[in-house]
């Protein structure tokens, strides 16, 4: 029976193979590493080093020890700003996760003009520079804007949108769909539609067809899409700045405001290490989460 | 009959998230026309008073100048790095350290924003580049590197390598099959990854409020400020102009990757 | 073995097809199929890619909505009735297992539908991997199984909860020859055992002459024959059946009546056949390999032809073009003086010692050929 056992396919990607080289030995199999020289240097200076510089300095600012973190952990307000952080993140991430999914949906079943349609739709705000889709927010959210103005037509409002949890998650979503629709959509097309015709030949309605089968499969895009948007909604500066409450900051305002009005370095510090820990530990998570879903989608096709 | 309900109801649905996603957007472009100094949605009457406006402040003006001079430097900087570094992770056969290497390179997308600017603000200060030209193409050089680099291997990834091989048998040199084979059929993916790079850095906020200095503001930063001081429709007219100018490359880069992926 | 073959565990389903017609747009991809198979036979659908068997399984399946004509299952109209209220076992050419789900979980997935209690699930699972010969694969998920386990895993699944039907859209069509040859076996033990009646789409006639009780020819959107694999090999209705099962050698003529048959002539023969087509059209004569046999000339004596050979069977004058070594027989390929070709067995013990060249006399008795009206437009299929 062992022998009937077709091997399964490696999850990886086949790389191209390497162009003959001219010398052989140490130096010519690495000559391509000397291209990515220069890149990487540019990186370490002005990326590896400045970050690593601000996470040291989290340690070392005003004076060595672990005081930036007792001041931060220390005080309700400033845990109270990390956990508004992560609710606001977690409601980003829920609410475009309920719109993306089924929007991505659509796109698998659309004709393949109303696809592109749908695709360039949404890689849209992508290019959409952010102070201008901000801003456009602020007009439309403002008490005289069109959203109060509207509401104001059933007698209702005006809200106060502007300033408020409520204008910063509008914005942030809207921002953040693209992170959420195009990992769902990469997982959604390769599913194979054909399981859904075989489990309803197998006496499954086609609502437990699409529940059972469908949207199983499409966990690892939803964990995909989940944690881009989480991630990138924790570090989001210039939308909570402008569309939200200064007395309900999130944690890149209250950085912003530390380094650069109070020149407190290392609190500025130890909130990027929070930060940057909880950003790495999602996306290892993630990682995993990919890995163990490979492990039983492999070879299936 | 309900599984046409559904389906309607799905259509419904993208369509109303479609437009959530276009829409607002929008708005600022009737509001840049506007006679009136508020930002009444809609205008009750039209003037371009607020393009003559923006190019009649010397703030806005050098500001725009300076977003497309940054934009254009890194633009080239990043796309000659970003190219380079692409065709030594796709050639290097060292897998372990090919991967390593792209971890680095692709990292300026993921770490958060504010963690980068704080950063280098800190480190722009030590070495006085805050608010020099250099610093800020430095600084926006990193963020738009990763985009090089993801658009890049992409096309070099469908490229055959065979054709390479090719041209060696016919007696082209390395350096003559890269110009002449090699960068000719990976183009689409440099030139997008090159628009990528302005985009990214035209775009770029929070590092640049970090860094900008009085004598050098960039036109997010412009709007930026514009935006909590007072809000004029001067910000309207800026913002059209940026959605204009986006679109047009946003077209131009589709068109590049539709025929790149006919050609395949 | 724990399933008793003598009584198979369901009684199969009739299926009734009448005047089933599907229509895409504008182009007919099923035209007016009217067809009976009987409870517990198995059916196969012959047929080239696009002749409409797929389609015609897809109706009954009730994954396509049928545009014209009724469909009956045990003389109970289903053509309205979705799906997954058919209880119609389906096995996939592309396996259709899902991914996310243990081999267990795959075949308990219609169990679970109908609400079968844990227990009675688990015995049926552990019974259904025991007649597809896949016990202990239970926990596997269909992504570590190779090609052949896969298809059995989806047969398991199809027959766990005793459909009344069983269709088979070309299930081994992904599969090399070996592991093919070696299902259609297994494919036959479990009919046999489990009683359903099976419909199988192929466009493999070797494996539609293996496994049927009887085969539907589809060409163009309709069936052209419907009989067991000896009539249609011996007794094909059309020329396409002829052309499509097995192989002969086609004679193209004028035919004229004559007695109880009629004489067909063309370009350098004149042979007797029996039967006889619409006067006015061109005849096509079809002669299986075997009927064929060849007379080597005697150096010298030229033109015995078109008389000599057996008495009262036919004869005509060839070259031998090019001998195909079998194994076990041989065949010959000829060309007539006109042009046409024809192909001869010959099995081992009985070889004439003809080579590539050589001329010799082709007989056959006129009983052994089948009369068809001709089909121009068959040739542009075959060729």
């Amino acid at each position: 029976m062992a022998a009937l056992l077709s091997p399964v396919a490696p999850g990886g990607q086949t790389r191209t193979a390497p162009p003959p080289s001219g010398r052989s030995g140490g130096v010519g199999r690495h000559w391509p590493f000397l291209l990515i020289v220069p890149a990487l240097l540019v990186l370490l200076a002005v990326f590896v080093y400045p970050v690593a510089h601000t996470f040291v300095g989290a340690f070392t600012t005003p004076k060595p020890g672990t005081e930036n973190f007792t001041w931060f952990f220390g005080s309700p307000a400033n845990v109270a700003v990390l956990t508004r952080t992560f609710s606001t993140a977690l409601w980003a991430t829920l609410i475009c996760l309920a719109l993306a999914y089924p929007y991505a949906y659509l796109m698998t079943v659309a004709s393949p003009r109303a696809r592109a349609a749908l695709l360039l739709i949404v890689m849209l705000p992508f290019w959409t520079s952010l102070m201008v889709r901000t801003f456009a927010w602020l007009v439309l959210l403002q008490d005289t804007g069109v959203v109060n103005g509207f509401l104001g037509l059933f007698g209702l409002g005006p809200v106060g949108l502007v300033r408020s949890q409520a204008g910063v998650l509008i914005g942030m979503v809207q921002i953040l769909m693209p992170f959420m629709v195009l990992p769902l959509y990469s997982v959604m097309s390769g599913i194979d539609r054909r399981l859904l015709t075989a489990a309803q030949s197998l006496g499954a309605r086609p609502v437990v067809a699409l529940l059972r089968i469908f949207v199983p499969l499409s966990l690892p895009g939803v964990a995909a899409g989940s944690t881009m948007v989480f991630i990138t909604s924790l570090g989001f500066y210039v939308t909570p700045a402008l569309l939200g409450s200064p007395s309900e900051a999130l944690i890149s305002q209250f950085m912003y405001t530390q380094v650069s009005g109070m020149l407190m370095w290392g609190r500025g510090g130890a909130m990027a290490v929070v930060l940057f820990a909880t950003t790495l530990l999602l996306t290892g998570l993630l990682g995993l989460a990919m890995r163990a879903g490979r492990r039983t989608r492999a070879g299936a096709r | 009959m309900s599984a046409r309900l559904a389906r309607a109801a799905l259509w419904v649905t993208g369509v109303l998230v479609a437009a959530w996603l276009v829409a607002p957007t929008l708005v600022v472009i009737p509001l840049s026309f506007t006679d009136k100094v508020s930002l009444t949605f809609p205008p009750t009457g039209w003037s371009t008073r607020w393009y003559a406006n923006f190019f009649g402040d010397p703030a806005w003006v050098a500001a725009l100048a300076n977003s497309l001079l940054v934009g254009v430097l890194v633009a080239v900087v990043a796309t000659v790095l970003g190219t380079a570094a692409a065709f030594g992770l796709t050639r290097w056969t060292s897998r372990r350290g090919a991967a390593a290497a792209s971890v680095l390179l692709l990292a300026p997308m993921i770490v958060p924003g504010i963690i980068v600017a704080i950063g280098v603000y800190a480190v722009f200060l030590k070495f006085q580049l805050a608010g020099s030209l250099a610093g800020f193409v430095a600084a926006h050089t990193v963020l738009a590197l990763p985009f090089v680099v993801v658009s890049v291997t992409a096309s070099l990834q469908t490229f055959d390598v065979r054709l390479e091989t090719a041209a060696a048998s016919l007696g082209a040199g390395r350096l003559a099959t890269f110009r002449r084979v090699t960068l000719p059929l990976i183009m689409p993916g440099v030139v997008s990854g090159a628009l990528f790079a302005f985009v990214t850095s035209f775009d770029e906020v929070v590092v640049s409020l970090f860094i900008q200095s009085p004598s050098l503001v960039t036109l997010p930063v412009q709007m930026y400020s514009s935006v909590t001081r007072e809000t004029d429709p001067t910000l309207a007219a800026a913002a059209t102009m940026i959605l204009a100018l986006t679109t047009v490359l946003v077209t131009g880069g589709l068109a590049l990757s539709s025929r790149r992926n006919r050609a395949r | 073995m724990p399933v008793d073959r003598t009584t198979p565990a369901v009684k199969g389903a009739r299926i009734d097809l009448r005047g089933m017609t599907k229509r895409f747009g504008g182009s007919v991809a099923v035209d007016d199929v009217t067809l009976t198979v009987e409870p517990g036979e198995f059916m196969t659908f012959l047929g080239p890619s696009g002749s409409g068997k797929t389609t015609t399984l897809n109706m009954i399946a009730g994954f396509t909505d049928i545009t014209a004509g009724t469909l009956e299952i045990d003389d109970r109209p289903v053509g309205d009735t979705p799906a997954h209220k058919r209880d119609i076992g389906v096995v996939f050419q592309h396996y259709a297992l899902f991914p996310h789900m243990t081999v267990a979980e795959n075949i308990a997935f219609p169990l679970r539908q109908r609400k079968i209690s844990k227990d009675e699930r688990r015995r049926l699972v552990a019974a259904a991997l025991e007649t597809v010969q896949l016990p202990g694969h239970a926990a596997r998920y269909p992504g570590e199984l190779s090609g052949g386990q896969q298809q059995r895993v989806a047969l398991a699944r199809a027959i766990v909860f005793s459909p009344r039907v069983l269709l088979m859209d070309e299930p081994l069509g992904a599969l090399d020859r070996k592991l093919r040859e070696f299902l259609q076996l297994e494919i036959k033990r479990i009919h046999r055992e489990v009683g359903s009646t099976f419909v199988f789409v192929t466009h493999d006639q070797e494996e539609a002459l293996i496994l049927s009780d009887r085969i539907a020819v589809f060409n163009n959107a309709k069936i052209e024959q419907v009989g067991t694999a000896h009539e249609l090999y011996e007794r094909p209705a059309t020329l396409f059946v002829a052309r499509f099962l097995g192989e002969s050698t086609i004679l193209r003529g004028a035919a004229r009546p004559e007695g109880a048959g009629s004489t067909l002539t063309g370009d350098g023969f004149a042979v007797r056949a029996p039967g006889r087509v619409d006067a006015g059209r061109d005849a096509a004569l079809v002669v299986r390999p075997e009927r064929l046999r060849l007379i080597p000339d005697e150096p010298g004596s030229a033109g015995r032809g078109a008389s000599g050979g057996t008495p009262g069977g036919n004869a005509v004058p060839v070259t031998v073009l090019e001998e195909i070594y079998l194994g076990a027989a041989r065949k010959l390929e000829v060309v007539l003086p006109g042009g046409a070709r024809g192909l001869v067995r010959e099995q081992a013990g009985a070889l004439s010692g003809l080579r590539a060249g050589d001329r010799a006399t082709l007989t056959w008795h006129p009983d052994d050929g089948v009369l068809l009206p001709d089909d121009p437009t068959i040739e542009r299929i075959f060729t």
